[in-house]
């Protein structure tokens, strides 16, 4: 067992657990944020999706032991506190839109439209088809058209 | 009636039921059930201390022999949802719904939400007939309620139509109570009070909330209430889009799915499973070295595999991993995709083309269909807690009772002892029609004597999980002139396994049924139940036969009709072809049923059907009914080279839809919004349908691992321009919308294929000739978790 040190939410945590645990468990089952779900466990399908240091993440594939105190950890349960408002805008844009069906990718979904609207403004440009049709989350309730028109006006919200 | 309220302050129940009687008559009399009028029923006041209302889960349900004629086909006119909602009929089953001291209604469906959107529907029944805001109406899922018998079962597409009446007739009765309690209270006649949004008022500007009249409407004994429900036309709510009740929690990640519930000690665990399906352990090598793994509890050899409980998934992984096992063979040792498609080859039952006239020309075709795993994204899981005598089990169960029955006998337990929650599904699909997981966590809970969370490994779900059956579909007709005169299918499949609850439905009704039905086989029944061929083809038989191999199956997004849909539509396109003429027209002038031609007509409107297209680029066009209802798709398809070989990264690219306009007509529609959400996804099934997503068996076990084997719709591969259509519709019921979708989505998109390639496919879907990854192992039978995800951040 080894000591790790970090932030969740604004929160710092510390845990008590071997250093190669995936921090995807850590948060799920030791810490008790489930808000990012497992679908895969090998960074393919994308319903753990979080932020590390505002930027998209799966933590199914990051070791507890490589995080670093400074490192700060964004759950989609801590996603609307990075925000003024109540809720985060891509947020308020999903609900907008009832993206949602049985909801299971839609944190993972959520957290890495975020990501991609940063990312593009990073660049210095707008979102584009090419850039959705790059979005590897799998949704299989086929919500892909609500969460291509909710990321649409999330960016323009935020 | 006789009954006395005990409390003189409390309005008797008898003068309430007057009052309500007296309101105006808002329906024509008509012939229901028990003399009523056509929107007279009854239901239940349930003793209580606050207001508790109930009503016969069977309300409304039509008598099966009223509803079949003879000569149409049989699913025409009583199909798998009347059977569904007629199964229940003599047994005794309530819904309750009680409202609290906030004025809260709360219901406990027997049905389970996969996310097709039944909790917001019933909702807005409550909401509409109880005239009270949509959120103060709360859904939850009911356990398993073995007195239901058949009636838990949420499948076919079947809750709205038959939790339709039941939910609103509750409903209406508490209202009636909380008027006539209002009346008491506020010294005034009902017929002067209004109740709107949860506040009833009177003309004197009195008013009272319904959390104020909750226990002033309370019965301390239980009575039959007769009531009249709302006229269709004066709905406020229903027929309205509203947005799904649980979206907030769904997009703050506080929406609980099985995995997210804190049950006391019931830690993390999975299966080792064996490499081949359906194998099993024969000795584990290293028991005890696995055992002082990190984080470690228990391991046990159960009848799927090894199971491993540890305190972090990660380190059940890990555990699962590290396994050194020797294995039995499976049931399906030695065979492959070709040696099952010869099996079915020889099943196939012989056409038997009545005697047509010598000029006659024949159209013959057969398609092949193979395994799909029908895995949602949450995968596999279950909470077991079982101790000495009596066990409780959580997970997303859409035949609670089956599971229930099923998990006693594993655990010799008496049914009574065994508590059954159903929770919320991360999609379902058909896979959670099965209580797989639910049985395996308590037999799991049981060796070890703990509580137990199992989670199946995403790798276990495509090569031990159920699969849609491979299947082929043959079809001969008959030509003279420009008519059809036979038109013959025959339909081979790996066996579907029904076991969830809908074989005893059958077996229990089988005297009921239409003429002829009781007496086929399970499976024809259903296929019969099923299966409607929208088109007047002279002659028509359609025959399913099954062949048992070992495989675990089940339906999927349905049963049937996807398949023999796309079969059919492809052949009726090459039936135009035959006779030179446009698909739509062909379609057009062939179609039995105006619902149909309707559906078909608005697409090729808003699709602009018939639009001058690219070479290597075509349209496509399909129909299908089933559950009372019509749909029709368009879809616009690119099989250019440019398209086709676009690259993404471990990635089925191929042929691109590029336009979907489907039309629904679902009968009477409680949430358009939530329709219209069903339709894109039964559309984005539909393309992975018919071109990517499929299961390879090789060797006695399926090579797919992974969403990044198994190719279902991405988001490189959805339609940039999607539409739906709801369409107007006389029927004053709901019909089924979760499964509509499919079958004429994969069949437009298959026939779009066949147009843009000039090829007419015959095997789907159609990429599966290409094994487009490398499987990942067998032995282990779980990939380990990458460590690099730091180094792909965005
Ligand atoms: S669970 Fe992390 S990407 Fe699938
Ligand atoms: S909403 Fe169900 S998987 Fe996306």
């Amino acid at each position: 067992m080894a000591q790790h040190t970090f932030t969740v939410n604004g929160e710092i945590v510390t845990v008590d657990v071997a250093d190669d645990v995936r921090l995807l468990w850590v948060l799920r089952d030791v810490l008790g944020y489930t808000g990012p779900k497992y679908g895969c466990g090998i960074n393919v399908c994308k319903a753990c999706t979080s932020h590390i240091n505002g930027k998209a993440f799966n933590p199914c594939s990051v070791r507890v032991g490589d995080l670093e105190a400074t490192d700060e950890v964004t759950t989609i349960e801590g996603l609307a506190a990075t925000a003024p408002g109540d809720l985060h805008p891509m947020q308020e844009a999903w609900l907008e839109r009832d993206v949602a069906q049985c909801g299971y990718c839609q944190p993972g979904q959520i957290m890495a439209a975020v990501a991609l609207v940063h990312k593009v403004r990073a660049e210095g440009r707008e979102i584009t088809d090419a850039d959705l049709d790059a979005i590897r989350n799998v949704c299989r309730c086929g919500t892909y058209n609500r969460i291509r028109e909710a990321i649409r006006d999330g960016a323009a919200r935020m | 009636m006789t009954t006395v309220p005990a409390q003189p302050a409390r309005p008797d129940p008898q003068e309430a039921e007057q009052l309500l009687a007296q309101s105006p008559p808002d329906s024509p009399p008509g012939d229901g059930r028990r003399g009523l009028s056509r929107r007279g029923f009854l239901g239940y006041v349930v003793a209580g201390t606050t207001l508790a209302v109930a009503a016969e889960l069977t309300t409304g349900a039509r008598p099966a022999a009223a509803a079949v004629p003879s000569g149409p086909q049989v699913a025409e006119v009583f199909d798998l949802g009347d059977l569904q909602t007629r199964s229940a009929l003599p047994t005794s089953q309530l819904i309750t719904i009680t409202l609290d001291g906030n004025g809260v209604a709360h219901f406990a469906i027997p049905r389970m939400e996969v996310g097709q959107g039944i909790t917001t529907a019933a909702a807005m029944l409550i909401a509409e007939e109880l005239d009270l805001p949509l959120d103060k109406v709360e859904v939850t899922l009911a356990p398993a309620r073995p007195e239901l018998v058949f009636n838990q079962l949420t499948g076919g597409s079947n809750t709205m139509e038959s939790m339709y009446t039941p939910i609103r007739v509750a409903a209406a009765v508490a209202r009636g109570r909380l008027l006539a309690a209002a009346a008491t209270l506020l010294g005034a006649q009902v017929s002067s009070l209004t109740a709107r949004s949860g506040v009833i008022t009177d003309t004197a500007g009195g008013s009272a909330t319904y959390g104020q009249l909750a226990a002033l409407a309370a019965s301390a004994q239980t009575v039959p209430v007769r009531v009249n429900l709302k006229s269709t036309s004066s709905f406020r709510v229903v027929g309205t889009p509203q947005n799904r009740v649980d979206a907030r929690d769904a997009v703050t990640g506080r929406k609980k799915f099985t995995m997210d519930l804190a049950v006391p000690d019931a830690l993390p665990t999975m299966v080792c499973r064996p490499p081949t399906l359906n194998g099993s352990a024969r000795s584990v090598q290293n028991l005890p070295a696995v055992q002082a793994m990190p984080g470690v509890t228990d391991v046990v050899v159960v009848d799927t595999g090894v199971a491993v409980r540890a305190a972090t998934f990660g380190q059940c992984i890990d555990a699962v991993r590290a396994l050194e096992v020797t294995w039995n063979p499976g049931t399906v040792a030695g065979e492959s995709d070709e040696s099952v498609l010869r099996r079915l080859k020889a099943a196939e039952l012989p056409m038997a083309v009545p005697k047509v006239p010598l000029l006659a020309r024949t159209v013959d075709l057969r398609f092949e269909f193979m395994f799909r795993s029908s895995a949602a994204l949450e995968p596999n899981c279950a909470i077991a807690d079982v101790r000495a005598g009596r066990a409780t089990v959580w997970a997303g169960l859409k035949s609670p009772i089956v599971a229930q029955r099923n998990i006693a006998d594993a655990l010799g337990l008496p049914q009574t002892s065994v508590k059954v929650n159903v929770v919320t599904g991360g999609g379902s699909f058909g896979h959670k029609l099965f209580g797989d997981a639910a049985i395996e966590a308590a037999k799991i809970s049981k060796a070890m004597g703990k509580p137990v969370k199992l989670m199946w490994h995403r790798a276990d779900e495509p090569r031990q999980g159920r699969t849609h059956p491979m299947a082929t579909s043959r079809i001969r007709a008959t030509l003279l002139g420009s008519d059809v005169l036979t038109f013959e299918q025959r339909h081979t499949s790996i066996q579907t396994d029904f076991s969830h609850g809908l074989g005893e439905r059958l077996t229990a009704m089988a005297a009921e049924l239409p003429a002829g039905l009781g007496n086929l086989g399970f499976a024809q029944s259903i296929f019969t139940l099923t299966q409607e061929l929208p088109y007047d083809f002279g002659v028509v038989t359609q025959l399913l036969n099954e062949v048992d191999m070992g495989f675990n199956t089940g339906s999927m997004r349905n049963i049937y009709s996807p398949d023999v849909a796309c079969a059919n539509e492809l052949f009726v396109d090459q039936l135009a072809k035959k006779l030179g003429k446009d698909p739509v027209a062909f379609r057009l002038e062939f179609l039995k049923n105006e619902r149909v031609k309707a559906c078909l007509r608005k697409v090729v409107e808003v699709g602009r059907w018939g639009r001058a297209m690219p070479a290597g680029t075509a349209q496509g066009i399909a129909v299908h009914s089933e559950y009372k209802g019509a749909t029709a798709v368009l879809v616009e398809i690119d099989c250019r080279p440019e398209t086709v070989n676009r690259t993404v990264r471990d990635a089925v690219t191929g042929p691109r839809v590029t336009k979907a306009v489907i039309a629904i007509d679902a009968g009477l529609v409680v949430n358009p919004r939530g329709l219209e959400a069903q339709m894109m996804g039964g559309v984005s099934d539909g393309i992975a349908l018919a071109l990517t997503s499929s299961n390879h068996l090789q060797d006695g076990h399926f090579l797919e691992a992974s969403w990044d084997n198994y190719f279902y719709t991405r988001q490189w591969n959805i339609p940039p321009t999607f539409e739906c259509i709801v369409m107007p519709s006389d029927r004053d019921l709901p019909g089924g919308a979760g499964e509509a979708g499919v079958a004429a989505s994969v069949a437009a998109t298959a026939c779009a294929y066949a147009r843009a390639t000039g090829t007419v496919p015959t095997r789907f879907p159609v990429n599966h000739g290409t094994v487009s990854f490398t499987p990942k192992t067998f032995v282990p039978p779980v990939p380990a978790s990458p460590t690099d995800g730091l180094s792909h951040t965005y």
